[in-house]
């Protein structure tokens, strides 16, 4: 399964067209303790780089964005009753939805992780 | 812009790796291990605040002569030594300059806490109504630690000494601490059983490390003295209280005393006798949405105000917050939606506190 990252610091893990989504550990550490997430319906067709879903931290309110196109064909709904879940595992049990990719050539517009890391460290 | 500017503590955050951020021109820590984490260990334990920011001012003389009596909305003759109160120093609109505590020390002496942002202008403001006495801002030389958590007075009184658990809450006394002159004041801003502790600056990191060396006692930032004091339903100045608001919109009416004299009184008459054209209201949320200054508040497809603090309890597992709104849907009950850009949360007006099981009254 591979992995790439956006600068808006979702991640995405592909493997046969079917890609699963949330965002980086960086991400969840900068927003703090984490409180609510707005997952996507079941269904939601959206484009590459648009609002996804939503997520609060006690400190703020964030969109999250698709890292690629496709169709939302799962959500992961232990996230209602316990969002700290993505401060615990933000790139593992924290994930939030599960895509059907509209188009696998989009992933040339992502990072790898050495390309994210180096990302990140740019940002200080 | 000026610098910001650092309390006699902030090495020790650094030690602590604290999210140190700007708040009211100081830089402060935000927080430690985490918001939640902090939180939670005031509720249950003791935790530990700087507080050095805030402003303190000295005042010696004859009280009513010099002028003092009639600077607040409350007074101050009558309180007695020993003993502080909450109320305003206003302007002539009723607007609130700021919203502070004097500690009666002496006949002939009070102290005047206020916060931060505003040492200057309330020092202007205070020093102009006065024509008696003396009046200095101590707030360089003076260090302040909050202790607070059902578990503070066990703590304190081993730093301290058992005279400390005789303290009723809103009294303090004069003793030593770590050998120097310090005050013990049994007030807070968190809901809990809780002191403030006054004592020279240069004493203040020993104090904060003879505090931390007890494991009942973790260090929390001013993120989590945000939800704790949301949580009782406290003001913040600046955000819920400032100069275009008068502490009747604010519904704390209950701290201005209209039987004497003070600055903004003819303003508070009259809006009293016309009717306050806004209101504060406190309102639950019924998801765990986070309500946040400047969201706008609706009724029934209207806009009818504005946020002005708002958080996630975790103590009521919701989002809560307060905001000033139409008087007429100033009822408890209501039912409000609250809105920013394409995000909407229902949510009912209720009373406050919103977290009725603190160890405050303990």
């Amino acid at each position: 399964m591979e992995i790439y990252f956006t600068k808006e610091h979702e991640w995405v893990k592909v493997k046969e067209g079917v890609a699963l989504v949330g965002i980086t550990e960086h991400a969840a550490h900068q927003l703090g303790d984490v409180t609510f997430v707005e997952l996507p319906k079941v269904g939601k067709v959206v484009k590459q780089f648009e609002v996804l879903a939503a997520i609060e931290s006690v400190k703020a309110a964030s969109d999250i964005y698709a890292p690629v196109s496709g169709t939302v064909t799962q959500v992961n709904e232990a996230l209602e009753e316990r969002p700290e879940i993505v401060n615990e595992a933000a790139e593992d049990a924290g994930w939030m939805a599960i895509m059907d990719m509209e188009d696998p050539a989009e992933l040339q517009k992502l990072m790898t992780r050495d390309q994210y890391d180096e990302y990140v460290r740019s940002l200080g | 812009m000026e610098p910001l500017k650092n309390t006699p503590l902030c090495a020790e955050h650094e030690k602590l790796n604290a999210l140190m951020a700007p708040f009211g021109g100081w830089n402060m820590p935000i927080q430690y291990e985490g918001i939640i984490a902090e939180h939670r260990w005031c509720r249950e334990k003791a935790a530990l605040f700087d507080i050095c920011h805030m402003g303190e001012f000295h005042f010696k003389g004859d009280i009513v002569a010099s002028g003092l009596e009639d600077v607040f909305t409350f007074s101050v003759k009558s309180i007695p030594v020993g003993r502080s109160r909450y109320g305003f120093l206003l302007n002539e609109n009723g607007g609130v300059i700021d919203d502070l505590i004097v500690f009666r020390l002496a006949d002939d002496e009070a102290m005047v806490v206020v916060n931060a942002a505003t040492i200057e202008k309330d020092f202007a403001a205070i020093s102009a109504r006065l024509c008696g006495g003396e009046f200095r801002d101590i707030s360089a030389e003076t260090g302040k630690l909050d202790l607070q958590g059902p578990l503070s007075r066990e703590v304190l009184s081993g730093v301290v000494g058992p005279e400390i658990a005789a303290i009723p809450y809103f009294k303090f006394i004069r003793t030593k601490v770590l050998g120097v002159d310090a005050i013990v004041s049994r007030t807070g801003y968190t809901g809990e059983l809780g002191y403030e502790i006054f004592l020279p600056a240069e004493k203040s990191a020993e104090l904060w490390t003879r505090f931390l060396s007890d494991e009942r006692v973790k260090p929390a930032g001013l993120g989590a003295r945000d939800v704790l004091r949301l949580e009782m339903g406290y003001s913040l100045y600046g955000s819920d209280i400032d100069e275009a608001t008068t502490p009747l919109e604010a519904g704390l009416e209950a701290f201005v005393n209209f039987d004497k004299a003070f600055v903004g009184k003819e303003a508070l008459l009259k809006q009293r006798a016309e009717g306050v054209k806004r209101l504060k209201v406190a309102f639950d949320v019924t998801s765990r949405r986070s309500p946040r200054h400047d969201y706008e508040i609706h009724f029934e497809g209207e806009r009818v105000g504005t946020v002005t603090s708002g958080v996630f309890s975790p103590m009521l597992g919701c989002g809560i917050g307060m905001g000033y709104v139409n008087p007429s849907v100033a009822t408890l009950g209501a039912p409000l939606t609250i809105t920013h850009e394409k995000v909407s949360m229902e949510a009912t007006v209720v009373e406050l506190p919103f977290y009725r099981g603190g160890s405050l009254r303990s």
